[in-house]
């Protein structure tokens, strides 16, 4: 039992906090928001050259071969930046689905290439539009179609930075890969957003936390009043209580098992409960300032909101859980116990 | 990161789970605080643990511990919740006073306070409040005098647990003159020494599980004093955070409590809210929650970790867990919600005594509201 991460996973962290506070500042997003852009291709290079769309990859689809462990921790620095880019649904869920179907794709071996995902728990697809290749499902088998063998709908998202698209297609336009795993694909991409969520309730806070030191009322900073720091406390609360459920659902959820599912949901449902609580508290802090379109914080909040629903509900997150408190043995003694009784 | 037990481990886990199987009595005793009779039943209890050396594991050997690590405590404490072992009545000594003396006491003061605190021979309370001393617990008026080799206590104590039934109890004392958080001692001193007066308060659930204590020029040896003199309050923080951060309320309380929750909603659901299931599942997942942060927090500490502001919000979130925990029991059990355990139609759980119960923990051990401010202050770093 160690409940510790290792010196290698701390400095891929570090590597991605490093590059994306270079890279991923609220001047970028200003100048790309202008611009109408979702994508800015000298990050996402910075990114690939820096191998961290290749954490997940396995090391015979010329991937590093690590773990969950690993992608939540940058998934957490890009949360903590609201990256505007797909780098989770692209190698942190698309890229090793298609690298276990066809691990000698050419695709994998493009340094550049971005791919899109077409889940069956999403109803809309993010990024469709400027990916290398969209991943599609039919009654379970996985086809791979370029954006224009599919036809897309635009679907305006409140987050400026998620661009969805409907997607309309026929298998005989797109390539057969054979049966996926799209049950892993949703617990990656739920896990995922929820190490984001971590990353976006973080921010949430900490500007709140910049904003009510400088900010002062009556004649004292507002982050001197209680009333101002009790909704900080109550968030960084929320945030410090879905950390180790994000940290325990990556090292398990290769168990695959009801216990191993529940853990994913409760980390989905409680980092982006957290998401919600630091990002709301954030804008109250922030008064006036904070409904501006000039502060960043709505940025986060609008993130923490998308994320929340998307890569299964949290009506269905929960029955997950529910699922595992109703079937298995529960109590003091099985906190980390696998599954005995088939769901 | 390895979330398994080692082979170790779970033989340590059956072992403590044999043994608690074989010695935990059958009917439940009576509660410590509701009477002296109680009180001495857990004292009982607390005999027959140490005579299986289970009286607190973490301890070295020399001091009447086992030696064994953060994680093997862990296991204890799932072992010995999901065997429904009597509450520790020694919980002030063992839980908070005992680690601080092991981090600050004198290897004499080790010896002489440590075995009779893990064999239950002398039950501790604890005395840092005063009647103008609560949240601002800097406040103390309560004096230590020296006198050659002794101390001379005198003041006013109040809101101080387990004080009505127990034998000793540590406290914050000042040096005469001295203000705030400077000239505060921690001192022993023992409840039926001369000039000692115990009045019991009663708790809303009509337990004495609280009293005022009056100290009238109260002698004590200078052994008796932790840390140096005007240390109290650097002694005092630490004491909180293994309070509030690791080791007064055990996750395995609030699993146990958890899955009694799911039974009952299992049993009681047709008759239910079915909006009353979400509120199951989320007792679950806070339960859980905390114990992985516990786990976290125990392997960070093994690592060498300090406990740090951080044990503030392990407070706030055990706290108030708990609350929802119980009120949600309370919502399914519907008209039977309020029955005492003297009911003849009461639910097999006590839900309500348990509901009473959690009410103090946003109060206790600091309030939820000195948490925040700490989380804002020493956490976040925002302006006092």
């Amino acid at each position: 039992m160690d409940f510790t991460l290792n010196d290698e996973q701390l400095m891929f962290a570090e590597t991605a906090r490093s590059l994306f506070a270079d890279s991923c500042t609220p001047d970028h997003w200003r100048k790309m928001m202008e611009a109408g852009s979702a994508f800015d291709s000298t990050r996402w290079a910075q990114i690939v050259e820096t191998g961290l769309t290749l954490v997940l990859l396995p090391e015979s689809a010329g991937g590093i071969g690590l773990g969950e462990t690993d992608f939540a921790l940058i998934a957490q620095e890009a949360g903590y930046v609201a990256l505007p880019e797909p780098l989770v649904e692209s190698a942190g869920v698309a890229a090793p689905m298609l690298a276990a179907l066809a691990p000698e794709h050419p695709l994998l071996a493009d340094p550049n290439a971005v791919l899109a995902i077409a889940h069956p728990a999403n109803p809309y697809v993010l990024g469709a539009d400027q990916a290398s290749a969209i991943l599609l499902e039919r009654n379970g088998e996985a086809f791979l179609a370029t954006p224009d063998q599919v036809t897309l709908t635009a679907e305006a998202s409140i987050d400026p930075f998620r661009r969805l698209f409907k997607v309309e297609w026929d298998p005989a336009k797109a390539t057969a890969l054979g049966q996926a795993d799209w049950d892993l694909a949703l617990d990656r991409a739920a896990l995922f957003n929820a190490a984001m969520g971590l990353g976006l309730a973080q921010r949430s806070v900490d500007m709140a936390v910049a904003y009510a030191s400088e900010r002062q009322q009556f004649g004292k900073p507002i982050g001197s009043y209680q009333a101002v720091k009790h909704h900080l406390a109550s968030a960084q609360v929320a945030i410090e209580f879905a950390k180790p459920v994000v940290a325990a659902a990556a090292a398990e959820i290769s168990a695959r098992d009801v216990q191993a599912r529940a853990r994913v949901s409760h980390a989905k449902l409680v980092a982006l409960e957290a998401a919600d609580k630091a990002s709301r508290a954030s804008i109250q802090v922030h008064g006036a300032m904070g409904y501006s379109w000039e502060v960043d914080v709505h940025l986060f909040h609008k993130r923490a909101l998308a994320l929340a629903q998307t890569w299964g509900t949290p009506a269905f997150h929960r029955g997950r859980i529910a699922t595992r408190i109703f079937t298995q043995p529960m109590g003091p003694d099985s906190t980390f116990s696998r599954e005995t009784h088939h769901a | 990161m390895d979330l398994t037990y080692t082979p170790e481990q779970q033989a340590f886990r059956a072992e403590v789970r044999a043994w608690l199987d074989a010695h935990v009595p059958a009917e439940p005793l009576e509660h410590f605080d509701a009477t002296r009779a109680g009180f001495e039943a857990h004292r009982d209890w607390e005999r027959t643990l140490k005579s299986g050396d289970w009286g607190m594991v973490t301890w070295p050997k020399e001091y009447g511990g086992r030696g064994l690590d953060l994680i093997q405590w862990l296991i204890f404490e799932e072992e010995y919740y999901r065997s429904g072992a009597p509450g520790r009545v020694n919980q002030n000594g063992i839980f908070l006073l005992g680690p601080t003396l092991i981090e600050f006491g004198t290897h004499e003061q080790k010896q002489r306070f440590l075995p009779p605190m893990a064999s239950g021979e002398e039950i501790w309370a604890q005395a840092w409040s005063e009647p103008q001393a609560g949240s601002d617990l800097a406040g103390v008026r309560s004096t230590c005098v020296r006198d050659g080799d002794d101390y001379i206590l005198s003041g006013h104590k109040i809101w101080s647990s387990r004080a009505v039934f127990a034998d000793w109890a540590f406290g914050l004392f000042r040096t005469p003159g001295s203000e705030r958080h400077k000239g505060l001692s921690l001192i022993f001193f023992p409840l039926n020494a001369p000039g000692v007066t115990v009045n019991a308060i009663k708790k809303i659930n009509g337990h004495v599980g609280f009293a005022e204590i009056f100290l009238e020029d109260v002698r004590v040896p200078a052994f008796n004093r932790l840390g140096d003199e005007g240390q109290g309050w650097h002694i005092c923080m630490a004491t909180a955070g293994f309070e509030r951060g690791l080791m007064l309320r055990s996750p395995a309380r609030y699993q146990v409590a958890a899955a009694k929750l799911a039974e009952l909603w299992q049993a009681r659901k047709d008759q239910s809210d079915p909006a009353l299931e979400a509120d199951v599942v989320r007792a679950h997942m806070n339960a859980d929650a905390y114990a992985l942060n516990i786990y976290q927090t125990a392997s960070r500490l093994m690592a060498g970790a300090k406990i740090g502001p951080e044990a503030s919000t392990n407070k706030i979130f055990w706290s108030e867990l708990d609350i929802h925990l119980m009120q949600t029991a309370l919502a399914i059990l519907g008209p039977d919600a309020e029955l005492t355990h003297e009911a003849p139609d009461a639910p097999e759980v006590d839900w309500i005594d348990d509901y009473i119960f959690a009410l103090a923990g946003p109060i206790y051990a600091g309030s939820n509201e000195i948490q925040r401010n700490i989380i804002a202050e020493r956490m976040l770093g925002l302006p006092r």
